[in-house]
């Protein structure tokens, strides 16, 4: 381990997959083989190459993965356009991990859980959802509401298919914006579908997308009766230290680097709106 | 702790002497500016007599710039050196009581949780006097923030005080001793005088125009979305120029950047000042969370006076230095701002 926060760690990428047009995920080990650190469902790293930038990443796999770290990425900007060009074997800097992460041993123990993402919003929820389904015991009754644009937009959905699905005691809800060839699933936009899907306001929600659909997707749970404090979302800001020093990141007297990314509505609702 | 004095006419003869303690940096004039600087540089001259100096002595501990790590790379591998931290001991002599206090504001961003190695290393290495102040001037409004200037508090080794004949030092830390022992010119010395600068200096502080700046309405109690939301921002942001001199001259802005440069040979990662004042300070892929140089001006100020404090334990990140009311182009600061915001009743 390094000696400072703000020094990384070499990362070996061991695997690339193209999950959709601009979505691949990157498969991470140590030098040394096995995962350069343990974290927790929710949790972010600082990814860097070298000279072209760092930037944070929420962890796409499940603590419960014992063998490397995975980060969905979607081309975006010029870090993201450089990992993209990542092949098997790269090395890149990786610091981590950073954050509160989801309370998988706290609040949401024992609770039926209602997972809703937005494309590339899946990825921060894929490691929860993970975690859950790999302590089945632990946790209630589990559905999964996932929209994109297209059937090609959506990330994970062999994963998806071949595993969620099949999973005791959950439910999964994909839906697409626009009708296409092949497509059986729901047409729609998430929100209206949660709407729909109608769920009881017993279970603990956790809403990861775009600002415009978690907005919406907010009023649909409030008209189902979903209280402030049963829905969880995880923050994106720019970030520079992960720590709480650089002070980019905060809203009000909270850094989304460190009290967050993930917030409670109540909590966010008591800061000033500024995200 | 006892009080020494030494007579003033030998303070060169002290600052050689503090030398074998490691580089002493002191208040200093060069090039018509004022700055802590090594004792001893050509063109330029010690001078405890100065009030404050132009420029803080934030950066002896988070400087300006400063490189974190080297890669090298060679194919798809990267090879990576940290930077050297402090080795060597230095003496931080003069420090004003605004700047002590905003020593401490740093220390507990960078040595909370996980420790910034490299400010560590630093403020490890530090032997810091502070220096009373014995005629404030009509910009300082530290006593608004609590701080008696005429007896410097915080993290400090020694606190000194400068009459016409004499400094006093009053030891507070071993390392503070030390001060005392390398050189023969202390002897004991009574109270007396250094009472009697403080009575004087205090008889100035109350009729400070700012002294008493009412601050209630801020802190860690404080309304923070009334604050938010105060209607003020949008005239007291109007002229904000967005030039970050502000900042960059304030002895408790602690934002930084983190940016690669390609050497050539290897690419090397460092850290330098960055102001919320800047617009691509949040800057992201889709746009920013601070659109106008209100939000921005804003996040400054609520940061001194509520953010910061609300996460403190009530410790303001300002400490009344006044070093934004003499720098700002526009005319714009604290004193400014927190009248506006406390004169008001709250917006509905
Ligand atoms: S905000 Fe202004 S007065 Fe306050 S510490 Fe910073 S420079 Fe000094
Ligand atoms: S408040 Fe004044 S000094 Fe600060 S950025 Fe605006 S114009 Fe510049
Ligand atoms: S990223 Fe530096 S304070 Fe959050």
């Amino acid at each position: 381990m390094p000696n400072d926060p703000l020094i990384p760690m070499i990362g070996v990428v061991t695997d690339v997959r193209r999950d959709t047009p601009d979505v691949k995920t990157f498969r991470v080990n140590a030098l040394t083989g096995g995962k350069n650190f343990a974290h927790m469902p929710g949790q972010c790293a600082m990814l860097s190459i070298p000279g072209v930038g760092e930037a944070m990443f929420s962890i796409t796999s499940s603590p419960t993965n014992t063998e490397y770290l995975e980060f969905s990425i979607k081309k975006c900007g010029c870090l993201t356009d450089w990992l993209h060009r990542l092949e098997a074997g790269a090395q890149l800097t990786i610091r981590g991990p950073y954050g509160n992460g989801f309370p998988v041993e706290g609040a949401l123990l024992g609770q039926d859980l209602l997972f809703i993402a937005g494309g590339i919003g899946l990825a921060p929820l894929r490691s929860v959802i993970n975690y859950v389904l790999d302590k089945r015991e632990r946790y209630g009754k589990v559905d999964i509401v996932y929209g994109a644009r297209s059937a090609d937009d959506l990330v994970d959905l062999e994963e998806i298919r071949a595993s969620w699905a099949h999973a005791p005691g959950v439910d999964v809800h994909l839906t697409i914006d626009r009708a296409q060839e092949g497509w059986e699933g729901n047409v729609g936009f998430v929100p209206n579908y949660v709407r729909e899907l109608g769920f009881a306001p017993t279970a603990t929600a956790l809403v990861c997308g775009p600002p415009i659909m978690i907005k919406f997707v907010l009023g649909a749970l409030a008209e189902l009766g979903f209280a402030r404090t049963q829905v969880y979302t995880t923050m994106e800001l720019r970030m520079k230290c992960g720590v709480g020093k650089c002070g980019r990141c905060n809203i009000g007297s909270k850094y989304v680097c460190k009290d967050g990314p993930v917030f409670r509505m109540d909590q966010l609702d008591e800061l000033p709106d500024e995200y | 702790m006892s009080l020494y004095a030494m007579d003033r006419a030998r303070l060169g003869e002290l600052y050689e002497a503090l030398g074998a303690l490691g580089r002493v940096y002191l208040p200093t004039r060069k090039n018509g500016a004022s700055a802590f600087l090594p004792y001893g540089e050509e063109g330029s001259e010690a001078d405890l007599s100065l009030l404050l100096c132009d420029k803080s002595p934030k950066d002896l501990f988070f400087p300006q710039s400063e490189e974190l790590v080297k890669f090298r790379l060679t194919g798809a591998e990267i090879a990576l050196q940290e930077a050297a931290r402090q080795k060597e001991p230095f003496v931080l002599f003069g420090v004003k009581a605004c700047d002590l206090q905003a020593i401490e504001v740093l220390d507990r961003v960078f040595l909370a949780e996980p420790v910034d190695s490299f400010y560590q290393s630093r403020r490890e290495h530090a032997t810091v006097v502070a220096l009373a102040c014995a005629r404030p001037a009509e910009s300082c409004f530290c006593t608004a923030f609590g701080i008696d200037p005429t007896s410097p508090q915080g993290p400090c080794d020694a606190v000194a005080w400068l009459t016409e004949s004499a400094l006093y030092l009053r030891p507070c830390t071993e390392k503070g001793e030390t001060i005392v022992s390398c050189f023969a010119g202390f002897a004991p010395a009574d109270e007396k005088e250094v009472a009697a600068q403080q009575a004087a200096a205090r008889a100035v502080l109350g009729r400070l125009p700012y002294g008493q700046l009412d601050l209630s309405r801020f802190g860690e109690a404080s309304d923070e979305l009334a604050l938010f939301d105060h209607p003020a921002w949008e005239e007291l942001s109007a002229h904000c120029l967005g030039c970050g001199s502000c900042t960059f001259s304030c002895p408790t802005c602690q934002c930084y950047d983190i940016r690669d440069y390609d050497t050539g040979k290897g690419v090397l990662r460092f850290r330098c000042w960055d102001s919320c004042m800047y617009k691509d300070f949040t800057m992201m892929a889709h746009g920013t969370p601070r659109k106008t140089q209100k939000e921005r001006f804003r996040q400054r100020f609520l940061h001194k006076l509520v953010y910061y404090p609300k996460n403190n334990g009530g410790l303001f990140s300002c400490v009344g230095c006044g070093r934004c009311v003499k720098k700002c182009p526009a005319n714009l600061h604290m004193i400014r701002v927190a009248k506006a915001l406390g004169g008001e009743p709250r917006a509905q």
